[in-house]
């Protein structure tokens, strides 16, 4: 933890209709690292990474970005100051076509886009080949692509991916990982939110792991990887 | 096709639609059902793209167009009825003392109703666009009949003359004067369609929570296209005042709500060029083209059965039936009228008259990019 942090949180608690479903959480984001959550369904690691984006208001949390606090800000806002989610499932905008939905990522730009436009085809040219086709028409693949790629267009400095390989083929997985790479060698901060364990911890800087709205554990991704308990609990065959 | 011949094919054919207007305004009678037929349909073209920009591109269901007609058309008349006319038209309360002495010039009104229409909006959008789907329907369809009962209450009899409403409205002196402000409201909603705000007004219609990540304001944007759109209900409900020369509360029932929403949908939610030929060809339908299934008809002294008055009802209801069952998402879908679409068509349902000529020019194949 030799880099300064970009995001902190401290004691996060999110509850829906009186059931906590994230427990005063609290962990850092070193600028320019990988950091994962990792924990089985229900754990709390979709609730956290969309009460840092604003979209669900947390019962008690103290949120800094940059050492400016951001909790209780509008999504807007937050995306304004450099913060992107990549929603679970991908959530393109089938009805527009693909440069539309890139052109909504950066949304709240004022400056020309243009360039940026270029340098998310060139960072995947199968969305240039498909540019002028409606969103919703790609494959599952490429509609990942799109996602990250409109999430780029508003230039973040962390971006949090919610379970970017959800549904997709173990081949398109392996993509998607490269596409997280690729991101993070861009000097973006990414935040991921994986069920994929295994792919996810090879590519962490750090890692935590939550279960039922607790940090049971953080360390680096090799350390995780290496744990006995977290091999049979999410690495191994007895994976449910 | 290229982007010059598309220019060049689109200005031709904005001449010939004028050039039609035109010879329809100066060479039909003024009573020819013609004129009521494009002079309907340009009001109707109107609010049907002003809802479909709620409806289609917003995805925000509303039911409430008939109750900002209503405010539109209210607005327009209470305050263009001329001065030495007002006396007979309220002649059975009085006329309020501050309206006594004074009447607008019609466009002044007619901005003026639009403003009328936005702010009720504004102020009615504010609880209600928390609501989703269905709720937000039922609510805007609760507010356009408390519209319509206002207006009709005694209390406002000096104003709105109550139930009996406002006649003597005057209209443009020219027939022209409709489709100019119809057509300049529909093009500045194509403007701000094509604009930044209309791109993120289909991305929340597509899917509200990526819309949100990216950092729209999911209340601001609703807000704002729930007022635009209600601007210019509100002006097509002068609009339709002018029409009529008259307004009362019975004028926009919820069934207009309907009409105008079996307009938007005939035409293809999220598709305004869907909408204004589907306003011409229902109204053109229904007014015109089925009225002679309304009276008995004899084909040499035998009676066609089943003609009788509102037998044109029962075939429109059933091309309605019809339209929809063969065109699921509406004439154009949520497409554009294109030139690359119609090349498209016709090379699709005429393939060998078009392979001929195509075997020349096939390089030209390309061209699919404006949608």
């Amino acid at each position: 933890m030799s880099n300064k942090n970009i995001l902190e949180i401290r004691n996060l608690t999110v509850s829906f209709g009186g059931i906590e479903a994230v427990k005063g959480i609290s962990m850092d984001i070193p600028a320019g690292e990988i950091v994962t959550l990792i924990g089985a369904n229900g754990a709390g690691k979709s609730t956290i990474l969309r009460t840092i984006a604003g979209i669900v208001k947390p019962q008690e949390a103290e949120i800094t970005f940059e050492g400016e606090p951001i909790n209780g800000l509008s999504p807007d806002k937050i995306v304004s100051k450099g913060i992107t989610l990549v929603p679970e499932g991908r959530r393109i905008f089938g009805n527009l076509t693909v440069l539309e939905n890139l052109k909504i990522g950066a949304y709240l730009r004022k400056d020309n886009i243009e360039a940026d436009i270029e340098h998310v085809y060139s960072l995947f040219p199968r969305l240039k080949e498909r540019s002028w086709q409606m969103a919703g028409t790609l494959s599952g693949g490429e509609q990942q692509m799109l996602a990250v790629g409109r999430a780029l267009m508003g230039k973040p400095k962390l971006i949090m991916m919610d379970e970017p390989s959800l549904g997709l083929a173990p081949l398109v997985v392996k993509d998607i990982f490269d596409i997280i790479k690729t991101v993070h060698k861009e000097g973006i901060t990414v935040l991921l939110n994986e069920q994929n364990a295994n792919m996810a911890l090879k590519v962490a800087d750090r890692a935590y792991v939550i279960e039922t709205g607790n940090i049971i554990m953080s360390g680096t991704g090799a350390e995780i990887a290496a744990d006995d308990s977290i091999k049979e609990a999410y690495l191994g065959k007895a994976k449910h | 096709m290229t982007k010059t011949t598309k220019t060049i094919s689109s200005c031709v054919f904005a001449l010939v639609v004028a050039a039609a207007i035109v010879c329809v305004g100066q060479f039909s009678s003024p009573s020819s059902m013609l004129r009521t037929v494009l002079q309907m349909g340009a009001v109707y073209a109107l609010i049907a793209v002003s809802m479909n920009l709620l409806n289609g591109f917003t995805g925000l269901f509303s039911l409430g167009q008939a109750g900002f007609m209503t405010l539109g058309a209210y607005a327009y008349a209470i305050f263009t009825i001329p001065v030495d006319a007002r006396d007979g038209v309220y002649y059975l309360t009085g006329v309020a003392d501050w309206l006594k002495n004074f009447s607008l010039p019609i466009p002044v009104a007619l901005i003026l109703a639009g403003l009328v229409g936005a702010l009720c909006a504004y102020l009615v959008g504010i609880p209600v666009l928390r609501l989703k789907g269905d709720y937000f329907a039922i609510a805007t369809l609760g507010f356009a009949e408390i519209v319509r009962i206002v207006m009709a209450s005694t209390p406002l009899n000096r104003v709105t003359n109550g139930s009996m409403g406002l006649t003597k409205i005057p209209g443009f002196k020219s027939y022209y004067g409709i489709f100019i402000v119809a057509a300049i409201c529909i093009a500045l909603m194509v403007l701000m369609l094509n604009s930044t705000y209309g791109r993120s007004f289909k991305a929340i219609r597509d899917d509200e929570i990526a819309a949100e990540a990216m950092g729209i304001n999911l209340a601001h944007h609703k807000q704002l296209a729930f007022v635009i759109s209600s601007f210019f209900a509100s002006i097509g409900g002068a609009l339709m005042a002018m029409y009529l020369n008259a307004v009362s509360a019975t004028t926009f029932t919820v069934a207009v709500t309907y009409y105008i929403l079996l307009i938007v949908v005939i035409g293809g939610m999220g598709s305004v060029t869907g909408s204004v030929l589907s306003a011409f060809l229902v109204i053109a339908a229904k007014e015109w083209w089925l009225r002679p299934l309304d009276q008995e008809q004899f084909i040499g002294g035998f009676k066609i059965p089943l003609l009788r008055s509102g037998f044109r009802m029962v075939i429109f209801s059933v091309i309605l039936m019809l339209v929809v069952l063969f065109f699921r998402r509406g004439i154009m879908g949520d497409h554009e009228l294109s030139w690359d679409g119609i090349y498209g068509f016709f090379k699709k349902t005429l393939p060998s008259l078009f392979h001929r000529k195509n075997k020349t020019q096939d390089p030209e194949k390309e061209g699919g990019a404006n949608g």
